[in-house]
C-alpha cells in the first residue's frame, strides 16, 4: 500500500515561462494514485503543457516535477525511459506516426517494449481497437481517419502497455456525443478496473464530472479551484460556476 | 551585420555538437537495425532510379564533350579512359552527392519537420524512445552507406552512357570500351573518390536532420526546414570536396 501514499503525480512550485509570459506560475499540485483528476480552463491557461512537464518532454524553469516520488529531472535516461514506460499520453491532435498504419501505431510501443510474439501484439492491438470503436481499421493510414477517429487511435496506443498513469489531452473533442461518451466510459473503467490514475484536460464538463474524482481549475498560470465537481460548482469565482455551468463543446 | 554573424556561428556551433552527437550514439546500443534499414530502403533504393537516368545522361554529355576535344588530336582512343577518370574522380561522387542532398536531404528535412510541428517527436519520446537514435542516428548510417553506392551505380551507368554515345559514332564493341575505360584507373583513383562520399551523406543527413527536427512555425517552417536542407547541405557537399580532394592528394599525389 506504500505506493499508494506516494501521490502518483506531484507538481512542486512548478514555473514555466515562454518569453516573457508565465504559463505556470509557481504552481503545486499533488494527483493521488488510482484517482481521476480533470484540468479545466480557457484555453492557452498551461494546462498541455502541465501534462508535457510531468511526461519529461518540458522541464520546468523552477520547481520540481515527482512522478511515483521520483523527480523526473534527475531521472537518468534509462529511468526516464522506464517511467515513460508507465505513462501512456494522449495528444491533444493524437500525433499518430503517419507513416504507420492505425495497428502498428498501436502496436508500436508494445513492439518496443515488450517480449510478446506478433500474434499476441496484433491481437492485444485488435482489442484496444476495439474499446475505441475501430475494429475495421487496423490497415488504415492516419491520414485517412477522421480528427476523432485519430484520437481514438491515439488513445488506444496510449492505452496500449496498459500503464498505471493515463494523460489524456482532450480525449473527447471532435467526437460525437455517443462516441464521447463510450470513451469517458472506457477511461472510468481503466479507472475501476486497472486502478489507472487518469490526469485528463478537457473542455467538455459533462465528461469532467463523469471521470473527475477531482476537478483542477486552472487560471492565469495558477490553480484557482480544486475539488470534487459538487465543490465547484459551489466555487466562489464567478469564472468557475460559469465555467461548470457550461456544457462544454469537447 | 555582427548580430547575423554571430547568430550563424551559433547555428555552426549547434549542428557540429548535433552531428558529433549522431556519431558517438551510433556506436550505443539500441541499434535500431529495423528502421536503419528501412531508411536504406527509403533513402537508397528508392534514389536508384534518380541517380541511374542522371549517371547515363551525364555519361552521355561527357563521352560527346570529350570526343569533340581528343578528336581534334587524333587521341580518339582516350575518350573511354578519359570519361572513367572524369567520373570515377569527380564528377560522379559529386553529382550524385549533389542530386541526393536535392532528394534525400528535402525529404529527410520535411519529414522530420513535419514530425516536429504534428508533436509526433514528441510522441516517441512519450513513449518511451530516443528520438534522436530512432530518427537522427538511423538516417546519417543509412546515408552514409547509401552515398558510396549509389555513386558507384552513378559511375556505372555513367560508363554506360558514354558507351551509347560512343557506339552512336564508332562500332566499338562493349568489352573493348570496358577495357580501355578501365585500363587507367586504379585502386587509388576509385576507393578514396568513392569512400568520400560516405562524408557527403554524413553532411546531408546530418544537416537535413539537424534542421528538420529544429523546425518552427508550422507548414511555413517545414517548407523552410526542406528548402535549407537542400540549400547548406548542397554548400557544405562543395566545400567539403575541396579539402576531401586535397586530402586524397596528399595521401594519393596523382
Amino acid at each position: 500500500m506504500a505506493s499508494d501514499i506516494v501521490p502518483a503525480i506531484e507538481l512542486r512550485h512548478v514555473t514555466k515561462r515562454f518569453g516573457n509570459r508565465n504559463v505556470l506560475d509557481d504552481l503545486t499540485l499533488s494527483i493521488p494514485a488510482r484517482q481521476g483528476l480533470c484540468l479545466l480552463g480557457r484555453s492557452g491557461t498551461g494546462k498541455s503543457v502541465m501534462l508535457k512537464h510531468i511526461v519529461g518532454l518540458m522541464q520546468p524553469d523552477a520547481g520540481q516535477v515527482l512522478v511515483e516520488g521520483k523527480d523526473i529531472a534527475r531521472m537518468s535516461r534509462q529511468q526516464l525511459s522506464v517511467t515513460r514506460q508507465r505513462i501512456g499520453f494522449l495528444f491533444q491532435n493524437a500525433a499518430l506516426f503517419d507513416s504507420l498504419s492505425v495497428g502498428d501505431n498501436v502496436a508500436f510501443p508494445l513492439r518496443r517494449h515488450t517480449d510478446a510474439s506478433n500474434a499476441e501484439i496484433v491481437s492485444r492491438v485488435r482489442t484496444l481497437l476495439e474499446q475505441v470503436g475501430l475494429e475495421r481499421d487496423y490497415d488504415t493510414m492516419p491520414a485517412d481517419l477522421s480528427g476523432g477517429m485519430q484520437k481514438r487511435a491515439g488513445l488506444a496506443r496510449a492505452m496500449a502497455l496498459a500503464p498505471p498513469i493515463l494523460l489524456a489531452d482532450e480525449p473527447s473533442a471532435g467526437l460525437d456525443p455517443i462516441t464521447a461518451a463510450e470513451i469517458d466510459a472506457l477511461l472510468i473503467d481503466l479507472k475501476r478496473r486497472l486502478g489507472t490514475t487518469l490526469v485528463v484536460v478537457t473542455h467538455n464538463i459533462p465528461s469532467a464530472r463523469a471521470i473527475g474524482d477531482e476537478l483542477v481549475f486552472v487560471h492565469e498560470a495558477k490553480i484557482l479551484a480544486r475539488g470534487s465537481p459538487d465543490l465547484l460548482d459551489r466555487s466562489e469565482h464567478p469564472l468557475v460556476r460559469e465555467f461548470m455551468r457550461s456544457a462544454g463543446s469537447g | 551585420m555582427r548580430q547575423r554573424l554571430i547568430a550563424l556561428l551559433e547555428i555552426a556551433g549547434d549542428w557540429g555538437v548535433f552531428a558529433g552527437r549522431s556519431i558517438t550514439e551510433a556506436f550505443r546500443p539500441p541499434f535500431e537495425g529495423r528502421e536503419i534499414v528501412r531508411q536504406l530502403f527509403e533513402l537508397g533504393c528508392r534514389s536508384m532510379p534518380l541517380i541511374a537516368a542522371a549517371g547515363f545522361a551525364v555519361g552521355v554529355v561527357l563521352s560527346m564533350h570529350t570526343r569533340a576535344s581528343l578528336a581534334r588530336f587524333g587521341a580518339e582512343a582516350l575518350i573511354p579512359a578519359g570519361l572513367a577518370i572524369a567520373l570515377v574522380r569527380e564528377t560522379g561522387p559529386l553529382t550524385a552527392a549533389l542530386l541526393l542532398s536535392g532528394r534525400i536531404g528535402a525529404g529527410i528535412g520535411a519529414e522530420l519537420g513535419a514530425m516536429r510541428v504534428t508533436e509526433q517527436i514528441d510522441a516517441l519520446e512519450a513513449t518511451a524512445v530516443d528520438s534522436f537514435k530512432y530518427l537522427v542516428v538511423t538516417r546519417v548510417i543509412a546515408c552514409v552507406i547509401a552515398l558510396p553506392i549509389l555513386t558507384t551505380l552513378m559511375n556505372f551507368t555513367g560508363m554506360l552512357g558514354g558507351y551509347a554515345a560512343e557506339s552512336a559514332v564508332t562500332s566499338m564493341p562493349l568489352r573493348t570500351y570496358f577495357n580501355a575505360a578501365f585500363s587507367l584507373i586504379g585502386f587509388s583513383d576509385l576507393i578514396p573518390a568513392t569512400a568520400k562520399t560516405m562524408v557527403f551523406g554524413f553532411i546531408i543527413a546530418s544537416v537535413a536532420s539537424y534542421l528538420g527536427v529544429n523546425t518552427t512555425g508550422g507548414t511555413e517552417g517545414v517548407g523552410r526546414a526542406s528548402t535549407k536542407s537542400v540549400v547548406t547541405a548542397s554548400i557544405l557537399l562543395i566545400l567539403a570536396n575541396v579539402v576531401l580532394v586535397k586530402i586524397i592528394f596528399f595521401f594519393y599525389p596523382a
